[in-house]
C-alpha cells in the first residue's frame, strides 16, 4: 500500500495536479461534468437494469434495449471515468485516505464483477428469454445487484466531500 | 419572503437537519441518487424524440414506460430537496443566486415536461417524430441540465 501512497504524493505534486487544485474554475467545471455525466451513465444504466428486472420496457427485446442503450451508457462511462480521474488527480492523497472514497472504489469493483458475472452467466442463454417480458431469476439478481451497487457508488461518491473521519494514510 | 425563509429555517425540519452532523450529507446523497433516476427517465424520452434511441418504438411507448420513474424521481427530488433547503433557508439559500436560478429552471422544466413535452410525446406520432419533437427534446435536455448545473452551483456560489 505504501506504493499507492507514494504514487499519490508524486501525482499531487505534479504541475497538472496543482493547476486543477488551485484554479477557481477547473474544479467546479469538472465536478459539474461529473454530475451531469451521472444522469447519462447511471440514469440510462438504471433503465437497462430495470429491463433485467422485468419492470420497464417489457415490450422491447432485452437484446434491443442493450443495443440501443449501450452507446449512450458507454459515452456516459467515458465522461464519468475521465472527469473522475481529473477530480482524483486534483488532490490524490486526500482522496486516497478518504474512507468513503475507498468504499466507492470497492463498490465500483463489485459492480464490474456483477456485470462480468451476468455476461458470462445468464447472458449466454439470452436467446431463450430475450423477448419475454418476465426475465429469469439470475437476470433479476444481476439487475438488482447492479442497482444496489451503483446506488452505493453514487451515495459514497457524494460523501467523499466530507472529512468526518481521520485520513486512512 | 425573507420572513418565510426565516420561518422555514427555524422550523422543526430546518433546525433538525441543521443541528445534525449526518442529516444534510445523508439526504444530499439521496438527492443525488434521485438525480440519476430523473436523468435516465428524462433523457431516454428526449433521446427518443431526437430519434437517437429506440427508433423501432414510438415516442409514446418510451414515454409511457419512463413516466412512473419520472414522476417518482421528481417526488423523491422534492422530498429530499425541501429538508436540504430548510436547513439554511434564510442564511444560505435565500441569498444564493444559484439556488434561485435552479428553482426557476426547475419550475420551467416541470411545466415544460408535463405540458408541452407530454402532449407532443403522447400525441400525433408524425408530429412527435418531426422537427417539433426534436426541438422539444433539445429544450427539455437544456432545461433539466440547467437545474443540475445550478444545483451544483449552489455549493460554489
Amino acid at each position: 500500500m505504501a506504493f499507492f501512497l507514494h504514487f499519490c504524493q508524486w501525482l499531487g505534486n505534479t504541475p497538472f495536479s496543482t493547476a486543477i487544485r488551485e484554479s477557481i474554475w477547473w474544479y467546479p467545471i469538472i465536478e459539474s461534468v461529473h454530475v451531469l455525466g451521472l444522469c447519462l451513465f447511471v440514469g440510462l444504466l438504471l433503465l437497462w437494469d430495470l429491463r433485467l428486472l422485468g419492470v420497464t420496457l417489457r415490450g422491447v427485446a432485452v437484446s434491443e434495449v442493450w443495443a440501443r442503450l449501450i452507446p449512450w451508457i458507454s459515452l456516459g462511462a467515458v465522461i464519468m471515468v475521465m472527469s473522475g480521474i481529473l477530480l482524483f488527480v486534483s488532490d490524490p492523497v486526500r482522496f486516497y485516505g478518504n474512507v468513503f472514497f475507498r468504499i466507492k472504489a470497492f463498490g465500483l469493483f463489485l459492480a464490474l464483477l456483477n456485470a462480468l458475472a451476468f455476461h458470462f452467466g445468464i447472458e449466454r442463454r439470452l436467446v431463450d428469454w430475450d423477448t419475454a417480458p418476465e426475465t429469469p431469476r439470475a437476470a433479476k439478481l444481476a439487475g438488482g445487484f447492479s442497482i444496489a451497487l451503483w446506488a452505493i457508488v453514487v451515495m459514497t461518491g457524494r460523501l467523499v466531500a466530507y472529512n468526518w473521519f481521520a485520513p486512512l494514510v | 419572503m425573507p420572513a418565510v425563509f426565516q420561518w422555514i429555517e427555524h422550523s422543526w425540519l430546518g433546525t433538525s437537519v441543521n443541528n445534525s452532523l449526518w442529516a444534510f450529507a445523508a439526504i444530499e446523497s439521496l438527492h443525488l441518487l434521485a438525480l440519476a433516476v430523473i436523468g435516465g427517465a428524462v433523457l431516454v424520452v428526449d433521446l427518443r424524440l431526437l430519434g437517437w434511441v429506440f427508433p423501432r418504438q414510438t415516442v409514446a411507448e418510451v414515454a409511457r414506460d419512463a413516466r412512473p420513474w419520472l414522476i417518482g424521481s421528481v417526488i423523491g427530488m422534492i422530498l429530499t430537496g425541501v429538508p436540504l433547503m430548510a436547513s439554511l433557508a434564510f442564511s444560505k439559500y435565500y441569498t444564493n443566486e444559484a439556488f434561485w436560478l435552479k428553482m426557476y429552471f426547475f419550475l420551467a422544466a416541470l411545466l415544460f415536461t408535463f405540458t408541452i413535452r407530454q402532449r407532443v410525446a403522447f400525441g400525433d406520432p408524425a408530429r412527435a417524430n418531426s422537427l417539433i419533437g426534436k426541438t422539444v427534446g433539445i429544450v427539455s435536455v437544456l432545461l433539466w441540465s440547467g437545474v443540475g448545473i445550478m444545483g451544483r452551483g449552489i455549493g460554489f456560489y
